[in-house]
């Protein structure tokens, strides 16, 4: 009885806890003016510190992968092409460029006063180097499929070609050239990401795999390695020798390695961190009403959808059902009530990306209650009515969030439809493989960030051949329309190809298209020059920190 | 001479269990579904092929593990498949002085709490303050520490700003303050409670009595007689303690961030960091056997009955 009793108790003591959080901003009660009297006063201290949301695997550009090790990486090395705050490109390590008549050879005039952190000139051989190492077999890369548009990339990570027989050269020390196989518009983009950055050969031959530890690393970014204490914090300080280190204000950034979104909120709130990856989706409500005008969400290039295994019965030659499936969703339930962040409700696969704006089918114009009235007779037309419903599983990764987004689905599909869904969720890398080995899947869950801002980075994963094409959907039809894009220069003619892609794949429903992704970071007032862009791509150098004073406003 | 032998004898005991450890650890390992390289954006088939021979993962997994356990005894845990700039090795000296730092201080504050508490509980049995001190342990048990430890920073760090959120900070003071808290909580409260049940047995046994009527006074009878045998079952706690303290740990460094061992060890299994997982498995296995080993030692010098009996 005792025990009982202490048990309730305490359950009690966890509860009033619990709520007062989510209705009380419970912080200390200092208030904060920032910016000094004219509001753009610097501060004395300029270290910006950032939740990275997980260890980047390497520092090593030509081996990295995901989104933590980018953002490092980022600030650490330049591309030959740069972007702006709002994801604009500009020249980077190279000044300027000249594309070829028929779009295949790039020339790049790399800047004369572009410096290594040791003080070496940045030369065009550097980038030739780099580019060969990047698609060696050797070098284990996971990225150098990234690299297929150069001439000869593909077969040299095939093994049957040597690096040196990749497209690229230099004709003087300033000047570099790059040999594409087919016109790739966009092939500059490509140039942000981190397998085309430039890594020091002379550093690389003297340390060989350590070459990307602190006091080894030498970089041409605005910023250079100064401490990296794994799962702890990376820590880099301003690159005195940068091009461009007159308009570098920060003197050092950190990032930190947290995973769990609750403990980087907490920290952020403690005023340990000034910019978090991303937030708790559960505490979003409260954020909102505690920490608004910090809370910073724009539309990101990333997709979520459901695939369907078009390899297998019931989806296999189905398309009535598919589209049946697909039309019962009403996507604004996910996207208003069930996630709140602001995502975009999907009715195509591609989310809006500069020139293009992506297909729709015609029923995404329709009412809900239009669509699930034709998604009924589409159903019946299958062959599936209520005395023989449809039963079906969907498996999704382990995650709160899909957890609510499978059960909201199911529950609508139930309703309009009276399909019986079982869910299951997977742990992360179990997923991966169910999914991938295409055995027992019915609906799987997934989600696609493009590697480059440009439609193709989504259309791609549908081609027959790809091996992220986990619905195994196979058109022919499909695959020309991508081939003629590829083969086309950048413009309307071939975002058109893409579009008809696009819009065939739509009629054809071999995957569900939920909502598209936004980023959303929590941003402390004090830092300027972020501004939110498609990519989520984000360089401190533009970032500088503001004066605050505290004043107890109790 | 009879001590030597004994810990010399456990010591060899400890070689085929280790070597269990290992085999078990590498097989079940290599049997859950999914590996290092399925990742978000499948790999070409041809790189995956590389990687695969990269890292031995095409021989037969008997082969594989003769190889591993052969790279163990030379010291080399292999690279890591996630942290691709380490070795394994180096991860594991950069996160154990962490976690020994902070399980350190955790079972240095459980213990000095926890034995005071308890002390003091028996010491005035069925009073107020034993109901109450029996109270607060009791919450300490069952408020697990991924529910304590963000209350604790919500309280510490955000509404009173007097102790850092997270982050290690070098092992500063301040920064290890919530953590071992949070950590310690749960032991201090069990520990107590070991501590006051087997103080109020030794309270009554004969020999307090006998000293009692003796006219000893109460507080040397305390130290010198009752404190001794009182202890036994806490240093026998020690040894779970030590794998509880571990195991917590890993949600610890989570919620504030430390680069301990413990997120290796999950962070690890998560990614198939076959490496990984398996060098901390078995830091962890000679650990937790070396740990035992001690526990027993010094047990045998606090009890005599346990040594004649070998």
């Amino acid at each position: 009885m005792k025990k009982l009793s202490t048990i309730i108790l305490s359950s009690f003591f966890l509860l009033s806890c619990g709520s007062e959080e989510q209705q009380e901003c419970l912080t200390n009660n200092n208030e904060i003016i920032v910016g000094g009297s004219s509001g753009f006063e610097l501060s004395d201290i300029q270290v910006f510190k950032k939740n990275n949301g997980a260890e980047p695997g390497t520092l090593d550009p030509h081996r990295a992968e995901g989104v933590p090790a980018s953002n490092v990486l980022r600030d650490l090395y330049e591309g030959l092409v740069g972007e702006k705050p709002n994801g604009e490109y500009i020249p980077g390590a190279a000044e300027s460029w000249e594309i070829s008549e028929d779009s295949k050879t790039y020339t790049f005039k790399i800047r004369r006063d572009a410096k290594w952190s040791n003080g070496d000139d940045v030369v065009a051989e550097d980038f030739v180097f780099s580019l060969r190492r990047s698609v060696d077999p050797q070098t284990l890369s996971n990225y150098s499929s990234m690299l297929y548009p150069i001439k000869n990339a593909r077969q040299i990570v095939l093994g049957n070609l040597e690096p040196e027989a990749l497209g690229v050269y230099s004709t003087d020390q300033k000047t570099f050239v790059v040999e594409l196989e087919e016109p790739t518009p966009y092939f500059l983009s490509l140039l942000t990401h981190s397998t085309t950055y430039p890594v020091h050969p002379k550093s690389i031959e003297k340390h060989g795999a350590s070459f990307t530890r602190p006091g080894n690393l030498v970089t041409n970014g605005a910023f250079v390695l100064s401490d990296w204490r794994v799962q702890d914090y990376i820590k880099l300080d301003r690159n005195p020798t940068y091009w461009d280190d007159k308009n570098t204000t920060l003197e050092s950034v950190y990032y930190l390695p947290l995973d769990n979104p609750d403990s980087s909120l907490r920290r952020y709130r403690a005023n340990e961190l000034d910019f978090t990856d991303t937030t708790p989706a559960e505490q979003l409500p409260w954020i909102r009403s505690c920490l608004g005008p910090e809370l910073n969400i724009s539309p990101y290039f990333g997709s979520y959808y459901y695939g369907f295994n078009t390899t297998k019965p019931p989806f296999k030659n189905n398309v009535e059902l598919r589209q049946a499936l697909s039309m019962a969703i009403d996507r604004s339930v996910i996207t208003d009530i069930i996630l709140g962040a602001g995502q975009i409700p999907a009715y195509g696969f591609v989310p809006p990306v500069k020139t293009y704006s992506g297909e729709k089918l015609n029923w995404a114009e329709w009412s809900q209650q239009e669509r699930e009235d034709e998604a009924l007779r589409l159903y019946i037309e299958a062959g599936y009515s209520s005395e023989t419903p449809l039963e079906i599983e969907v498996v999704y990764n382990t995650s709160e969030n899909h957890k609510r987004v499978a059960l909201a689905i199911a529950a609508m599909w139930k309703q309009t439809l009276g399909v019986k869904t079982t869910l299951r969720n997977q742990e992360w890398k179990v997923f991966l493989e169910t999914r991938r080995l295409k055995e027992d899947t019915e609906v799987y869950r997934a989600g696609w960030i493009g590697d480059y801002d440009d439609p193709y980075t989504f259309s791609e994963l549908l081609h027959s051949e790809n091996e992220m094409n986990h619905s195994g959907f196979s058109n022919q039809e499909y695959d020309e329309f991508l081939k003629a894009a590829s083969e086309k220069n950048a413009g309307e003619e071939r975002l058109s190809e893409l579009k008809k892609a696009e819009k065939l794949m739509l009629e054809e429903m071999p995957i569900i298209p939920l909502y598209f992704y936004v980023s959303q970071h929590l941003i402390k007032p004090w830092v300027t020059g972020l501004e939110g862009n498609v990519m989520d791509h984000h360089y401190s150098k533009y970032v500088k920190i503001l004066k605050t004073e505290t004043v107890n406003s109790e | 001479m009879n001590n030597i032998k004994f810990v010399l004898g456990r010591f060899l005991g400890a070689i085929p269990t280790l070597l269990a450890l290992i085999c078990l650890a590498f097989f079940l390992v290599k049997a859950a579904p999914g590996g290092p390289f399925d990742l978000e954006r499948s790999l070409p088939e041809e790189v995956e092929a590389n990687l695969r021979a990269a890292y031995n993962l095409d021989d037969p997994v008997y082969k594989q593990l003769y190889k591993y356990i052969g790279s163990i005894l030379q010291g080399d845990f292999g690279p890591s498949f996630q942290y691709r700039d380490y070795t394994v090795t180096e991860l594991i000296a950069s996160g154990f002085p962490v976690s020994l730092r902070l399980g350190a201080f955790a079972i240095l504050l459980a213990l000095l709490f926890g034995t005071i508490i308890g002390t003091t509980a028996a010491l005035n049995q069925n009073t107020k303050l034993d109901y109450s001190v029996m109270f607060f342990g009791m919450i300490g048990i069952s408020i697990p520490n991924f529910v304590m430890a963000p209350l604790l920073v919500l309280l510490f760090s955000i509404v009173l700003s007097v102790f850092p959120a997270g982050g290690y900070n070098n092992g500063a003071f301040l920064n290890m303050v919530l953590p071992v808290t949070a950590l310690a909580l749960p032991q201090v409260a069990y520990i107590a409670r070991l501590t006051r049940g087997s103080m109020i047995e030794v309270l009554s046994s004969n020999f307090v009595r006998t000293a009692k009527a003796q006219g000893i006074p109460m507080r040397n009878i305390i130290f010198g007689h009752v404190l001794k045998p009182t202890l036994l079952p806490v240093v026998s706690y020690l040894g779970p303690a030590t794998a509880a303290i571990i195991t917590g740990s890993v949600v610890v460094e989570q919620i504030f961030g430390l680069p301990g061992l413990g997120r290796y060890f999950v962070q690890g299994a998560l990614n198939r960091d076959y490496t990984l997982v398996m060098g901390v498995v078995v830091f962890y296995g000679c650990l937790i056997i070396a740990f035992n080993l001690i526990v027993d030692t010094i047990y045998g010098f606090i009890d005599p009955k346990i040594k004649t009996s070998r």
